[in-house]
Order: C-alpha cells, then structure tokens, then sequence
C-alpha cells in the first residue's frame, strides 16, 4: 500500500508541472496585463511601461516562468499585487475559508444523499421513494445561486434569522456558533444538488446490490431486515458509491465558487474570480497550482480509500 | 420496518441537536450593529492603505478618514482650502509652491508632522534612489511630476520647485496620492506599511483582517473638531446584490454604489437616499481621423440622434444627468454654464448625415463589459446602436472585458474602430482635456487622445489654462475651450454621473461630496 501511494504521489509531479506552464501560459497569453489593470484610465503606454518593469514584469516570458517556478518550489509564490501581501498568505487563508464551507457541504451531501438513497431503495416504489424521487428531481435543476439568493432574501432580510454574508460577524462573534450561524445557508445551499445525484446513485447502487443472491440468502437466514440493508447491502453498494462521492468532491469545491460570490464566503473561488479581473497573475498561478494539488491529493485519497474496501481493487 | 424505525429515531435526534445548535446561536440578528460604531459597505477589499500606492476610489474612501494632505477639497465643492498646510505662497512666474505648515500636528505613532514629513513623502514617490522607494510602485507620481525638487526652509515652511508653472498642483495636493504619512512608520514597515497605516487624520488605524473588515478608531488627539463615531468598519461586499442585501437586513449602515435598479428599494423609511453629481464624464470617442467621423457634420449628427435624456432616466433611472461638453458641472468654477447639451434632434442628424454624404455609412463602435466609471456599458452601447440606426447608421458592436477594452482604446482607434466608450473621473478640470483632446496628447505622443481630435486653438487655450496662476483668468480659458470643443464634436457628450449612498436612519451628518471621497469624521450614529 505504501509503495502505491508512493507510486500516485510521483506520477502527480507531471500533471502539476503541466498545470503552472497551461496557467502561465493562459495568463501571459490573456489580453491586458496588470498594469493596465492598476492604472485603469491612466494607462498611458509610458506609465504602463514604468509600472510593469517596477512589477519585474519586463523580463522575457521564459526567464519568468523559471524564475517563478523556482520560488514555488521553496514556498515561495511572490507577493500580489492587487492586494498587496504575500499570495501564500492570501491562499492558506482563503482555502482553510474554502475547506470549512465546502466539507461541510461535502459532508452534508454524503450523509443525507447515501440516506436518501438507502431509504428510497428499501422501500423501491413506495411512498418514501416517491417524495424522495420528486424532492431530488427539484434540488438537482435548481441553480445553487439562485437559490442562495432566494434563501438570503427569505432567511437574512424578510426574517431576519441569519446573517446575510460573511463568515463572522463583523462586531462581536468570532467564535463556533457564529461561523455556524454564518455556515448554515451557503453550506445548505452549495450542498443540494450534490445530494440530489448522491442520493440517486445511491439508490441504484443499493437497488443492483439488493438483487444479489447473498442477499437473499441473508434475509432467509433470518438476518434482520436493518442488518441486511446496512450491514451486507450498503457496505457493498458503497464500492460504486465512493468513486462518486469523490467526483461530488470536486464538484463542491467548484459550485463554491457561485456561492462564494452570493454569500461574500471570503473563500479561495472569489479570490481567483477577482484575481483574473485584476490581472493578478502571481495569485491566479499560485491559487490555481494550490487548488489543482490539493485536487491531484484528494482524487489518490479517493483511489486509496476504494482499494481498501473492495480487495479486487489491484494497489 | 426497523429501518424505518432507525431512521425516524435519527432523523429525530438529528433535527432536534440541529435546532440546539440553533438555540444557542439564535441571539437576535437584528440591530446587530452597535450604536457609535458606523458600518459601511464597501465595493471591494482595499489594495492597500498607502495612499501613494493606491488608484481605486474604493480604497480612497477609506484613506480620507485617515490621512490628510497639504490642501482639501472645502465641503460641498472642487474647490481648495487650506489643509495640514496653513497658507501658501506661488512666486510670480508660477514654479515656486511656498507652503506654511500647521504646527503641533502629530501623526498617530506620536511623531512630529513637520517640513522633513513633507519632504519625505515627496521624495519616496518621486525619487529612485530614496531609501524608502521600494515601497512602491507608486502608479499616480506623475501627479507631481513637475515637481523638481522639495525643500525643508523651517520646520513649518515647505517649498516645492517645479519644472514649469503647473496650475493643477494644489488640486493634486488634495487629491489622495498627495496624503502625508508617516516617515518613522514607512521607515518602520517598509512594504507593509500598507497594512499599518499612519497618517494624521481624525480616525486611526485599528485592525485590517483581510476580506473582512478594516476598522478605523477614533482619534483622541486629532488637531481639529473628533470624530462623530467611536469606529468606523469598512466592510468588502463584492457582490451588489448581496450588499442590497445586506443594507435591507441591517449588516451595514452605509452603502455606496448603489446599483440604479435597487434604489427604489430604499425608498420607504428606515432609509435616507444621499446624491452627489460629481467630475465625471461618460463620452463616446470618435474616429476623427479616418472613417465618417472625419467630417465634423457626422459627429454633430451623431451627438443630435443620441437621445442622452433617455439613456440618463431609462438605463441609468436617474443615476445621471445629461453631459453638455467634455467639462463636468461639478467643476462649479471652470464650468460654462451657458452652454446647452446637444438636443435629440433625429431630422437634423439626418440632414447633417446627408449633407456630408454620410447616409447609412456603417461604424464599429467599442462596448466595454463593465468598468471603473463606465456606469452600464453594455446597455447604454445598446440605447446608443438604436438611436445611430434611426438615422440610417450601421453600427456593429465589439464587446470587451475591461482591460482587454483599454488595451485595444488606448493605443487609438485607427484602422479599428469608428467610436468607442469611455468614462472619466478627475480632480481638476484639466487633467481630462489635456490628456484627451490635445494634439499633443494622441497615443503614439504617450496620451489618451484616442480620436485624433486636433484644434490649435484648443491646444493653446489648454497650454495657457494650465500655466496660468490665477484661477478667474483659468476659468476664463476653460469656458472658453468647451465652447469650442462642444461645437468641434470630438467625442459624443453623454452622461455626468451622480454617485449615490444610501444610510440606515440611524446615521446622521452624512453627505457625499462631489470629490466622490468619502469623509465620515462628522458622522454620528445613534
């Protein structure tokens, strides 16, 4: 196992390099630069010219991609210049920001889309599968923007229950039940439609697992009914089942980006949005190479996590 | 059936730890906001607190409260007042600034403001071998490029030496790339004096987390009148619906920019509606070097088909007024008042358009998505295709992204498009005109004449407004320039921007200025 999780941490080394030279490339390539960017209507090609070689940004293309490349490597991602602080700083802080939004989700989904699923497929054509059928339909089709609007309007101005935006109250607060005061619509509202497709995978996993012969040999044991659909069906649905979680995974870290925006979640998809707006390329390449990692991390995680639950799985 | 049972229990326990959760946090949201302390939400997170390094009238906002510069905008006008500098003195032929500093001013870590101060934060921006340059890179120095050189003649006497007369400096002195900090404290910081800001103003630096909150405390040893409110927190709220949001639940007490289509939100009570035309002007480039726009008859005709009236009250509902010359009113002093915008006159456009052989000649005019000033570009391109159409003109529209947009306008127009958006914010009625329509200042001569306009007689009126010390005799050339260039028709004259503020009932004293900065020191909230 070691050596395998060895093997998949190497093979990520040229898929990362890949991804800063496509971003540095992108940013190099996109119209604009940022001191136009900073200089807005004062952009005269002189003052573009001085502000741009104060930036470092006059050396040739190549030269600055090694230069930087190499900074990376020792933890180094430069300074940004739209916000003025080193960009290693403004990630950690925007993707611990990222993580407590996005597992929450992550494991709101989990939870109640497996549930739903095992729940509707035990009871294949009742009425508990119908209205979960039907409530999964609608949570899927509606954009999660949209309904984080909607939600703020209803919850934060007409009731006035829950913070509009924000992670912490701006006076006051700091502490848990602020941030859960502040975590309870983006993370419910981010978390919808990836419990919509959890809950029906879910469900036909366990449907296919449930019309396996052990199955019945188990029910006719005399196996009670919760064992047989916790015990033996879910725990072999769940091998079809991860792999989608992990896919959901990364769907929530990118919905983040929409929901970041409605609900000013000061997370890292904002900060990217705003970064390329700005031109920015020291935090778009750093946020980008800093997102793509911790992505290539968690998909060899999902990889592990399957191979331990299902032996046939060759490491 | 168990399973049933399993998950009703759970499904129970889960709801009811979920609703405890709750409880303990359902202190009432409202009224969250403690008297004394004034909330306002901002556009965007501020790059820096270093008023040298700064562009964004977002961060400006924030900067005024807490730093001040030789001269100020007096209240209400575009006018200069006397600031951290008590009086001056200009030597006759212009390029000597003589300034007397108030004395006893300290800046908030205790040090002495003084003549060495001033020097000091004059020749960080502006000297490439200060010490402390490397703080930069300061974008707006040349804002006093003509300054040559800083003296210290006493503790309290400046002098500046400038190249040339340049009549705008005291304007840019009050502009804020001229806010003084403080030398101990740059020294101190060095590039993260951004992040610790020190100057001398009636609020100081409190705490900055970043994509939060910056908040600024009352300054007990301020020189002048204290602040109305114990702290001011600046909020980044960079989505306008969410800020609309967050104005109607009662997270900020102030908010700036409010989008054209919300105000109708704020009508009712609970809510005070502030408005401030201000110096900005929102114009179309015409290509008057090649292409119909060539003849003088097709720029007038274009500024006749354009109905301004209901681009200002249907598109921006009333966020505008009509623009009659390239110089905003909010420069009450070098505003020609006599002059009448252009009215939508479709026959005459026609007649004029026919006249010089113009009819249904095909343009492409320049739309931006959205930009610093640029109001709402893509609707008002729209309202602007429709009206030319009406008059038998062809215009194509080509959309760009902001920087994209300035690097394809910039450069000029020629051999790409016939016309072309664009929007200016400035502190004194020179900067826009001659930067943008003098023939000295076409792009390939480092400009924004991107039209190519050239009139001699313009060119001398701006030569002389700009070195003429006397400012009856410079709103004389001004007034007289507008004349001209209304009649010429370099550019099609839109729209002067009103910027509005919208504040909880709770917040008083509050006015917006037509600098467009944002003072709070007499703000009082209950």
């Amino acid at each position: 196992m070691g050596a395998y999780i060895l093997k998949r941490l190497v093979s990520a080394v040229p898929v990362l390099l890949g991804i800063t030279v496509i971003v540095f490339l992108i940013m190099a390539m996109i119209p604009g630069d940022p001191a136009t960017a900073i200089l807005g209507s004062y952009a005269t090609p002189e003052n573009v010219e001085k502000l741009n070689r104060d930036l470092g940004l006059d050396a040739p293309l190549v030269q600055r991609y090694f230069i930087w490349l190499g900074n990376v490597i020792v933890g180094d991602f430069g300074r940004s210049y739209s916000l003025n602080r080193p960009v290693l700083d403004e990630i950690l802080e925007r993707f611990s920001a990222t993580l407590i939004l996005a597992g929450v989700s992550f494991v709101l989904c989990a939870v109640l889309g497996i549930l739903a699923g095992v729940v509707s497929a035990a009871r294949q054509y009742g009425l508990a599968d119908k209205a979960i059928t039907f409530a999964v339909l609608i949570g899927i089709s509606v954009p999660s923007f949209f309904l984080g609007m909607m939600m703020i309007l209803l919850f934060a101005v007409n009731l006035r229950w829950l913070p509009v935006s924000g992670m912490y109250a701006i006076y006051g607060g700091g502490d848990l039940p602020d941030l859960l005061r502040h975590l309870i619509m983006p993370a419910s509202a981010l978390s919808v439609v990836a419990t919509g497709v959890v809950a029906r995978l879910s469900r036909s996993a366990m449907l296919e697992v449930l019309r396996q012969d052990y199955i019945r040999t188990a029910r006719a044991k005399g196996v009670p009914e919760r064992r047989v659909i916790m015990g033996h069906a879910l725990r072999a649905a769940m091998v079809s089942i991860i792999p989608v979680l992990g896919i959901q995974a990364g769907f929530v870290l990118s919905g983040a980006v929409y929901i970041e925006m409605v609900f000013q979640w000061p997370g890292i998809g904002r900060m990217l949005v705003d970064a390329i707006l700005k031109r920015d390329i020291l935090l778009v390449q750093g946020g980008v190479v800093f997102v793509a990692a911790c992505y290539v991390l968690f998909n060899i995680m999902v990889d592990v996590a399957q191979s331990l639950l299902d032996p046939r799985i060759k490491t | 059936m168990n399973l049933t049972h399993l998950t009703r229990r759970g499904l129970l326990a889960a709801v009811t730890g979920f609703a405890m959760a709750l409880g303990v946090t359902s202190t009432p949201v409202k009224a969250q906001t403690p008297s004394d302390v004034l909330i306002v939400g901002q556009i965007a997170e501020p790059k820096s607190l270093d008023p040298a390094a700064v562009t964004a009238v977002n961060d400006f906002r924030i900067l005024v409260n807490v730093y001040e510069g030789l001269t100020r905008y007096k209240s209400g006008t575009l006018e200069v007042e006397p600031g951290l500098a008590e009086s001056w003195e200009i030597s006759d032929d212009g390029t000597e600034y003589t300034f007397k500093l108030r004395s006893g001013v300290k800046f908030h870590d205790g040090t002495d403001f003084n003549a060495e101060a001033v020097k000091f934060n004059f020749d960080r921006m502006l000297d490439e071998n200060h010490p402390q340059h490397d703080t930069g890179p300061f974008p707006l120095a040349f804002f006093f490029s003509a300054v040559k050189e800083t003296t210290v003649v006493d503790p309290t006497t400046v002098k500046f030496t400038l190249n040339e007369p340049y009549a705008p400096f005291l304007s840019n002195l009050a502009y804020p790339t001229g806010l003084m900090v403080s030398p101990e404290a740059v020294k101190a910081n060095g590039k993260e004096f951004g992040r610790n800001p020190v100057g001398t103003g009636p609020f100081k630096f409190g705490e900055w987390k970043s994509n939060e909150r910056v908040v600024v405390t009352r300054n007990d040893d301020y020189w002048g009148d204290k602040a109305g409110t114990e702290a001011v927190v600046f909020r980044p709220i960079t989505d306008a619906n969410t800020r609309v949001a967050e104005m109607l639940a009662g997270g900020i007490d102030l908010m700036v920019e409010v989008p054209p289509t919300s105000l109708s939100q704020f009508q009712g009570d609970g809510f005070n509606l502030a408005e401030q035309a201000g110096p900005h002007v929102w114009f179309l480039i015409l290509n008057a070097k090649e292409g119909p726009f060539a003849d003088k008859r097709v720029r007038q005709a274009a500024n006749y088909a354009i109905n301004k009236d209901a681009i200002v009250n249907d598109v921006l509902e009333g966020t505008a007024e009509v623009a009659a010359g390239p110089t905003p009113p909010a420069f009450a002093w070098a505003y020609n008042s006599t002059l009448k915008a252009y009215p939508h006159d479709p026959d005459k456009a026609r007649a004029l358009l026919k006249e010089a052989g113009a009819e249904g000649a095909e343009l492409t005019f320049f739309v931006t998505e959205g930009g610093s000033g640029m109001l709402d570009p893509v609707a008002m391109g729209t309202a602007i295709q429709a009206d030319l159409a009406a008059v038998g003109l062809k215009v194509n529209i080509e959309t760009y992204e902001w920087n994209t947009f300035l690097g394809e306008v910039n450069p000029g127009l020629e051999g790409k498009a016939d016309m072309a958006e664009m929007a200016w914010m400035t502190n004194d009625p020179d900067t826009l005109p001659y930067l943008a329509l003098r023939s000295g200042a076409w792009p390939d001569k480092g400009g924004f004449n991107s039209g190519y306009y050239a009139n001699p007689e313009v060119d001398k009126l701006l030569e002389a407004a700009r070195t003429a010390t006397n400012q009856d005799e410079r709103a004389r050339l001004y007034k007289e320039m507008q004349v001209i260039v209304q009649e010429d028709a370099p550019w099609v004259f839109v729209a002067n921007w009103k910027q509005n503020a919208v504040t909880s009932d709770r917040v008083e004293n509050f006015s917006l200025e037509p600098s467009f900065l944002l003072h709070l020191q007499d703000v009082v909230k209950k």
